[in-house]
């Protein structure tokens, strides 16, 4: 059963057409990496499918259940989490305390105000289990806005990994991060993601990290999908790599 | 949780056991007080710990929800104008029913004012919130026939009883009988306001709201209704401010449209800021030091809102993270009297 | 009610407008361009009253002798209030306020909030606990007949003086070169400043502009009404009710809302005294949830 549907999505801007007729299905346990040149619609589509904008027309359907008008606390308990581009931590609070509140969130915790936040062993025992796999152990005790550019983009991807979602958006998670520490970060998603069985979107711009994880490959141009398929299709694909400029190298190497 | 297991956390966490010797220390010292000060000063006293409840309960808002509000004179009013209505038409004495009838009146309040307020944020909550109090201001100021307008309503500690009538304060040596009970009666209400506040923001709850206060958008994308969290927050606050209107009154033994004016909101405020609102124990001592700062400044000068407000400024543009900020800064954070001033956090 | 009772009511309404437009004007002008909001702006209005009746007081006395002269006299140094409240603005802007563009926008309404406890007792210590008026102008400037009763000319003079305001600050912003730099800093501030424009001078600029909108607010109502201490305060709020109808940062918004507002209060005091106040803090209340941006705000 396919997990995600988007039918027919559009969300217009005025004359920009950010998302344009888009029909996606996402089946359970994919890996699926969204690309395009920028202003192609990727995170527009992002957007709109996790409620943070509301399209204009179209469909958003999640386990079978038409989702289009659910708010985004809504969609987060039914179980689509995302991360951010732009890093969106709670700066004073220590990564600890970020990772927490997701899992206080999910157990449906944050309404009590009666229990000390920090005794309760489980969650502790979680929010360390998850910083560990997330390489952050050490960032334990450190606020996220003291925290370095890299670290601040796996926190953001750990928030939203800590909510157990079904479905994971990951914008962009290795933009703005130097060269050296984007495998190492995506190497650290892929696996964590692999292993939890969660289904992932990811937007992102790096050919080489696109092709590598993905099991299959969303070309995007114009707020419209211009083809979509396995890493193989989509690197013998002439029309695309026109679109994609740059990506000659990538496609020129073998896997 | 039970309230043991609760204890026993709060004495085993994190510095927690620097943290329960400092508070019991302070709370010994307090509770000695009276008997080396004059009750001059025990009122005085009085007056601080009130008005820490008061800042104690704003701060909720403003330092772990980032919610500043310019109108919290309509709780602390509402508390003090609920305690004199029912004194005086329902002959009411029992300090404990004045204080479950002020909390009844200031929850329907905030809660009602708050459903409407937290629609929005920043400046144009700030307006609102300020718009709504003046409502009160203005109702308490016209109605006069009920409210007694300008003149107010006397609230006569004579009348009151504590504890369920055990204690009541008819006959000669009343007064200096009152200022000695009534100070302690204050004090373990404060402290019980202190413990459960303490609790409040270093639970699940406590740190949600911090979560909004960091980062709205990211709190609801991890499943937090921000708009039903801050309401709950504006509410508790509301629910504070208006125990320190009550227990201001009998200590007062008047209550004016004069609390429920714009500029006693801002006194609020400027104690949490004098403080430092981003620290727990900050609009405490903010409280504490303003009562002292404005009662000698009233004394020694006509001026003294001039005095006051040049405070304010040279706070906000030097010292911005208030009295407790500044000291836990300064003291750096591996000393352990750093630690001590920063405890609870 | 009479006819001419209803068109004195009426003139009463447009006068008091004039005055709340003065102010919320001011005030709208400077988020608009600076978005921020100074609680002490009430308060610069009180310090426009009080330094236009001193000055006015001083030099021309205070009996209403001297006949067409002494009028003119007068009405010259009228202003010296709203010039004064300029200057105050433009020395506070760039020490108080301009470092605290950096920070959360709290700072700014905290700053402000201490502005407003020492300008209000900087008043109390300059002019002392009595009132002040400027009266003779009102009784040098007569009265004119309305139906079978008479009507305070001055008062219209005011009326006028509103409507040319709002006409002067529209061509202002809107037809003139500065009136461009204005609307473009407040648009886009750093490309603003990106095009060349002191954004510095600008905004110390605007906010004197506002500022002397509130003074020249206080210097027409003192011949009308008193200076008294603590008419800052109550201004301030009112103000606020106006721009949170009319929109902050609308100069339109500021108008219409200046005449609801004051229709709407003098209505209330003749047939609803008691909760007249009451009613005005809870239409703002009302805007505020229904169109938050108000009649003509932008966010």
């Amino acid at each position: 059963m396919s997990l995600l549907e988007t039918v027919n999505l559009k969300k217009y801007f005025g004359e920009t057409r950010a998302v344009d007729d888009v029909t996606l299905t996402i089946a359970e346990g994919e890996f699926v990496s969204l690309v395009g040149p920028n202003g192609a619609g990727k995170t527009s589509l992002c957007n709109v499918v996790s409620a943070y904008l509301r399209p204009d027309s179209g469909q958003v359907i999640f386990k079978g259940a038409d989702v289009t008008r659910a708010s985004v606390t809504e969609r987060v308990k039914a179980g689509i989490a995302r991360s951010f581009q732009l890093v969106n931590l709670f700066d004073d609070l220590t990564a600890f305390d970020n990772v927490a509140l997701a899992i206080f969130s999910r157990q449906g915790k944050t309404r009590n105000m009666v229990a000390l936040a920090h005794l309760d062993r489980a969650v502790t025992a979680e929010v360390d289990s998850v910083l560990a796999q997330f390489g952050l152990a050490s960032k334990r005790s450190v606020l996220a806005r003291g925290m370095a550019q890299g670290e601040r983009k796996l926190l953001d991807v750990a928030l939203a990994y800590a909510l157990k979602p079904t479905l994971l958006f990951l914008d962009e998670p290795t933009s703005g991060v130097s060269t050296r520490d984007k495998g190492q970060i995506m190497d650290t998603i892929a696996s964590v993601v692999r292993r939890e069985g969660i289904t992932a979107v990811v937007v992102e711009h790096d050919m080489d990290v696109v092709f590598k994880y993905s099991d299959r490959i969303v070309v995007m141009h114009q707020g419209a999908i211009l083809a979509q398929g396995t890493p193989d299709a989509i690197r013998t694909n002439e029309q695309v790599a026109t679109i994609l400029l740059g990506a000659s190298d990538a496609f020129a190497r073998k896997d | 949780m039970t309230t043991a297991a609760i204890v026993v956390g709060a004495a085993t966490g994190p510095s927690a056991s620097r943290l329960t010797v400092v508070a019991l220390v302070i709370l010994v010292v307090l509770a000695v007080l009276p008997y080396v000060i004059d009750p001059y000063q025990t009122v005085l006293l009085t007056y601080g710990l009130v008005m820490a409840i008061a800042a104690l309960g704003f701060n909720l808002l403003l330092g772990y929800t980032g919610l500043l509000s310019f109108g919290h004179s309509a709780y602390f009013g509402t508390g003090a104008y609920t305690v004199a209505f029912i004194m005086r038409d329902l002959g009411v004495q029992s300090m404990e029913l004045c204080i479950l009838g002020g909390l009844l009146g200031t929850f329907v309040v905030s809660a009602l004012f708050g459903f409407v307020c937290v629609r929005h944020t920043r400046i144009f909550f700030g307006i609102l919130t300020l718009a709504l109090s003046q409502v009160l201001w203005s109702l308490a100021f016209k109605f006069f026939w009920v409210t007694g307008g300008t003149d107010g309503i006397r609230v006569a500690y004579a009348k009151l009883t504590l504890f369920g009538g055990m204690i009541n304060f008819a006959g000669p040596g009343s007064f200096q009988r009152f200022v000695f009970a009534y100070y302690y009666y204050v004090l373990a209400l404060f402290a019980l306001a202190t413990l459960i506040m303490w609790i409040i923001v270093h639970s699940p709850f406590g740190k949600a709201l911090q979560a909004i206060r960091d980062n709205e958008t990211r709190a609801s994308f991890i499943g937090i209704s921000v708009r039903r969290y801050r309401w709950i927050a504006f509410v508790v606050s509301g629910v504070f401010t208006g125990l320190a209107g009550v227990l201001w009154v009998p200590l007062n033994g008047l209550t004016t449209p004069d609390i429920l004016y714009w500029p006693f909101s801002g006194e609020i405020v400027f104690m949490s800021v004098l403080g430092g609102f981003r620290t727990f124990t900050g609009p405490i001592v903010g409280a504490i030091v303003f009562n002292y700062l404005k009662t000698y400044a009233v004394a020694s000068t006509e001026y003294w809102q001039l005095l006051l407000g040049a405070v304010l400024v040279i706070l906000v543009m030097l010292l911005p993270a208030g009295i407790v900020g500044t000291v836990a800064r300064l003291a750096g954070k591996l000393s352990l009297a750093g630690k001590l001033i920063g405890w609870g956090k | 009610m009479t006819g001419t009772i209803f068109v004195i009511q009426l003139l009463n309404s447009l006068f008091y407008a004039a005055v709340l437009f003065l102010i919320a004007a001011g005030l709208s002008l400077i988020y608009g361009v600076m978005r921020i909001v100074n609680l002490a702006h009430g308060t610069l209005y009180a310090l426009g009253a009080y330094v236009s009746a001193w000055v006015v007081g001083s030099i021309m006395g205070h009996a209403a002798s001297g006949g067409s002269w002494a009028l003119l006299a007068s009405l010259l140094l009228l202003p010296a209030g709203a010039i004064a409240v300029a200057v105050v603005g433009a020395v506070m802007e760039p020490t108080l306020l301009r470092p605290l563009y950096r920070r959360p926008e709290e700072y700014h309404l905290l700053v402000t909030f201490g502005l407003l406890m020492i300008l209000e007792d900087a008043i109390k210590l300059m002019f002392g606990g009595t009132p002040l008026s400027a009266g003779s102008i009102m009784d040098l400037m007569g009265s004119i007949p309305v139906g079978r009763l008479i009507y305070p000319a001055y008062n219209l003079f005011v009326i006028a003086i509103g409507l040319a305001a709002a006409l002067g600050l529209w061509w202002f912003i809107y037809r003139t070169k500065f009136g461009v730099i204005l609307r473009a800093t407040a648009q886009d501030r750093r490309m603003a400043a990106a095009l060349g424009l002191n954004v510095g001078r600008v905004y110390v600029q605007a906010f004197a502009i506002g500022c002397f909108m509130a003074g020249l607010g206080g210097a027409v109502v003192v011949p009308a009404q008193a200076a008294v201490l603590g008419m800052g305060v109550e201004a301030l709020i009112l103000a606020f009710v106006v721009v949170v109808i009319g929109g902050l940062g609308s100069l339109e918004g500021a108008l219409v809302g200046a005449l609801i507002v004051s229709l709407v209060r003098t209505a209330g005091i003749q047939f609803f005294p008691e909760i007249e106040l009451a009613v005005l803090y809870l239409i703002a209340a009302a805007v505020l949830l229904v169109r938050p941006t108000g009649l003509f705000g932008r966010a």
